[in-house]
């Protein structure tokens, strides 16, 4: 019988991981598929919730996080756009035009 | 017990194709992985039941915003940045910051130890003749308790798509 544990700790597997590849990898675009990753995670914890309670709010929330993913990720490739035009780059650590 | 092997099946691919995913230096092999885990995500909503975000996931996560990550791999992708060491200096700090993460989620669960384990179960499905109509309770859901964040949701679209459009341009 699978209890809601098992879901929780997929959902933290899945959710370590996408903290990992946002910290190390240097590539922007990896670092945004690694937050669609966390997003995900998200998603299984509200379904798996909305399973357990029998209460279908839980589907609906993933819905609402998966339209924000997809805002997040249109506005995340434009900006990497605009960004590799002027500078040729697409790695996080020469991204450095604000450091002092 | 199908469901159990059905959820350690998807589980497992999910897992291993994100740590695929973040571990591959080729920026396409990372999206074909990531394709994959969301796939793998997909089923494990199908073992939960939910019918209607199992479709969404495939049409919208893997049919669009994959398809986008993919344009734009294309379109940045020089040879040269494949040359370049893709992993940063951080790896302590990805594995102190997952470590204490993690001991969160554990606290967690040993301080919820006294909740009684029955409560934790998930319910037994009903026989598939009896399922209620997901698609059906969801909509019913989205459009008279939460018709205000609907609507707000698709003005956010709007925008994310105007700013995408703005950012994408050729001279601003």
């Amino acid at each position: 019988m699978l209890s809601i544990e098992h879901y929780l700790f997929l959902s933290l597997a899945l959710f370590l991981i996408g903290v990992i590849g946002v910290v190390t990898r240097r590539n922007v675009i990896i670092v945004l598929m690694s937050i669609e990753l966390i997003l995900n995670a998200v998603n299984i914890n509200l379904v798996a919730f909305s399973r357990l309670f029998g209460d279908v709010a839980g589907q609906v929330f993933a819905i609402f996080i998966i339209t924000d993913a997809a805002a997040e990720a249109t506005v995340g490739l434009g900006i990497i756009i605009a960004f590799f035009r002027n500078r040729e780059t697409v790695l996080a650590d020469e991204m450095d035009l604000l450091k002092w | 017990m199908l469901d159990k092997a059905l959820f350690y099946i998807f589980g497992g691919v999910a897992v291993l194709s994100a740590a695929l995913m973040v571990t591959r230096r080729n920026a396409v092999h990372s999206a074909v992985f990531l394709i994959t885990s969301l796939l793998a995500t997909a089923g494990i909503y199908l073992t939960l039941r939910a019918e209607f975000l199992f479709i969404v996931q495939i049409i919208l996560y893997v049919g669009g915003i994959m398809v986008l990550f993919v344009f734009v791999i294309m379109l940045v992708n020089l040879d040269v940045a494949l040359q370049q060491i893709q992993f940063s200096r951080q790896k302590w700090v990805a594995l102190i910051v997952a470590l204490a993460l993690g001991a969160q989620v554990g606290l967690m669960f040993w301080s919820t130890g006294h909740v009684k384990r029955s409560n934790l179960l998930l319910p037994a499905a009903a026989p598939a003749d009896k399922l209620p109509p997901n698609s059906e309770t969801v909509a019913q859901s989205l459009f008279s308790a939460y018709l205000l964040p609907f609507e707000i949701a698709s003005l956010l679209l709007l925008v994310a798509m105007i700013g995408a459009v703005v950012m994408a341009k050729k001279k601003v």
